[in-house]
């Protein structure tokens, strides 16, 4: 079970303003998620899908990027070619 | 007071493309943002796709380190946000790295060989680059290039085995040069190599010093860390606890920084979308080069060169290459000329060894051999020569440099009349050398020495100043 502090600060690390009053909501909707969990947990079945596949590996062969323009078109603000973001050091 | 380091060095491999996708990773002197994909910028749906060659180049280093490569590795996820990374995560190694458990030998400070343990080694992809305009202290945001987002790191951690900032530099000179001479790295790439720090006072609270961009920045931010960790003790002051502090190339300084997350905060878990490594029994068939430590017992015993001049001279992949092809002209001058002169005359250029034919230091070292120039005329024309290089012209051979400005050795017949000239000038100092005074005849040489532009041999000019005051009326 989780605990509502753990939802807070949970919250916290992964960005999200969560008012007092939502707290409690989404502990309850985050116990009942977990609680799908353990029930897929009761079934019996292969262990992994394909446990033997390891080593899965790509060529070092450049390809094709994307033009400037379209790595920008996402970004909410820019400046020569930058992506502009809060200051952060 | 004891002092304890421990490194944590990132060096990016240098793979044609990047980690776990195909951009290209040559992209320092491109416009930013230029050499992005869907994949390393994240965006829904890339799938990472993991390239063969920065596995085989981390295995490498594993191998040339002495470290155990486990049976089993696997990628994680590490969970933060920053605007350096456009997933909100990095994808690293976690509790199953590439490699554990080895071992790089350098110096101590006593010049004792002594082994530093190496706890790990482990890949993951580089964030990208922020830039601050007008300097970090006053931009109000930050720009981001993901040009680097992606490109395949080996992070190298130490045990907290190093007893002092030079020692630090030292394992990183070390360090720095296995990985050249392995062919996975190029130290000369801006921001190939960085650096975070751990250090203490035996005793007391340690402190994570981050942000040291370059090898030769080690050395003067823990010089300032320890000299400010001490300043506190004597005080009576704490060190903060775990503290992270920023290292300021610029200005030298660390200062305190924002506190990070804890460890249990990145909420690790395995990376879904890679399948495990299975690689150990890759590393029999790595065949490694010669490395530093080899190369440079290898020098003394083939060149009969000193101890000193094989460490500098195999500190670096190509300036070890460029003495084995000057060797030859004569190994003990080359090792002096090269370690002592060129070097130095190089440092103070900012050029890089690579801009200087070795044909042409050759060239100057046989001029030297057979007695065509003095040591001191040969400095004029090594410096001729390398501005030259430096202008980005076609290098100016040393022989036609003699030519030119009239350099080569004279015998001391052709000076007679400066030394004359000089004595006739200087009669105190004339009649000082007469009383008996040695230092006398140094400065009358040293007058003709100028005279002559160093292109006669000190020694002989000395017999002849001083035969000269001999037959010179007192």
């Amino acid at each position: 079970m989780v605990s509502e502090i753990e939802i807070e600060s949970i919250a916290k690390l992964a960005d999200i303003d969560l008012a007092r009053d939502e707290v409690a909501g989404f502990t309850r909707e985050f116990n009942a998620i977990l609680e799908y969990f353990d029930a897929l947990d009761q079934v019996s079945g292969e262990e992994t899908l394909t446990p033997e596949l390891t080593n899965v590996f790509r060529e070092d062969e450049p390809g094709g990027c994307l033009p400037q323009e379209d790595v920008l078109a996402n970004a909410g603000s820019t400046e020569d070619g930058f992506v502009k973001a809060p200051r952060v050091m | 007071m004891t002092v304890i380091i421990g490194l944590e060095i990132h060096v990016q491999l240098n793979t044609a493309t990047k980690l776990f996708c195909s951009c290209s990773t040559d992209y320092r002197d491109d416009p930013p943002n230029t050499h992005c994909c869907p994949v390393c910028l994240g965006l829904p749906g890339a799938l990472p796709r993991l390239n063969r060659k920065a596995v085989e180049y981390g295995l490498k280093v594993a191998k040339a380190l002495n470290m155990e490569v486990p049976e089993e590795s696997e990628f994680a996820r590490k969970n933060y946000f920053y605007p350096d990374l456009p997933k909100a995560f990095q994808i690293t190694q976690y509790d199953k790295p590439l490699s554990i458990r080895g071992v790089l030998e350098i110096e101590d400070d006593e010049g004792h060989e002594k082994l530093v343990r190496i706890t790990r080694a482990h890949l993951e992809e580089d964030p990208g680059r922020l830039v601050h305009k007008g300097g970090g202290d006053r931009a109000r945001y930050s720009l981001v290039d993901y040009n680097r987002s992606g490109i395949p790191l080996l992070e190298i951690v130490t045990e907290p085995d190093l007893r002092s900032p030079q020692e630090a530099r030292r394992f990183l000179g070390r360090l720095r040069a296995t990985l050249e001479y392995l062919g996975v790295f190029d130290g000369d790439k801006e921001g190939s190599l960085r650096v975070d720090a751990n250090i203490s006072i035996k005793g007391y609270e340690r402190v994570e010093v981050k942000n040291i961009s370059s090898y030769k920045g080690v050395e003067k931010a823990l010089t300032f860390e320890v000299t400010r960790q001490r300043n506190l003790i004597r005080r009576g002051q704490p060190v903060t606890v775990r503290e992270t502090r920023h290292f300021q190339e610029g200005r030298g300084v660390t200062t305190a920084s924002r506190s990070k997350e804890e460890e249990h905060d990145y909420r690790y878990f395995p990376e879904p979308d890679l399948r495990p490594l299975s690689v150990a029994g890759w590393v029999e068939e790595i065949e490694l080069p010669e490395l530093p430590v080899a190369r440079k017992n290898r020098f003394v015993e083939q060149y009969g060169i000193s101890l000193n001049h094989a460490r500098t001279l195999t500190g670096d992949l190509k300036i070890a290459e460029f003495f084995e092809k000057i060797a030859s002209v004569d190994p003990v001058l080359a090792a002096t000329w090269t370690a002592d002169t060129l070097l130095g005359e190089l440092n103070y250029r900012s050029m890089s060894i690579a801009a200087v034919p070795p044909g042409h230091f050759a060239g100057l070292l046989k001029l030297l051999k057979e007695d065509t120039i003095t040591d001191k005329a040969a400095v004029q024309v090594l410096r001729t020569m390398l501005d030259s290089c430096a202008a980005g012209n076609e290098c100016e051979q040393p022989a036609a440099i003699v030519e030119r400005e009239g350099l080569a050795r004279a015998t001391g017949v052709d000076f007679a009349a400066i030394v004359r000239t000089v004595i006739a000038g200087n009669p105190q100092a004339v009649e000082d050398y007469r009383a008996g005074k040695k230092g006398a005849l140094n400065f009358l040489v040293g007058q003709v020495m100028r005279e002559t532009r160093g292109r006669a041999d000190p020694r002989e000019l000395g017999e002849l100043v001083a035969a000269c005051i001999e037959t010179t009326e007192g």
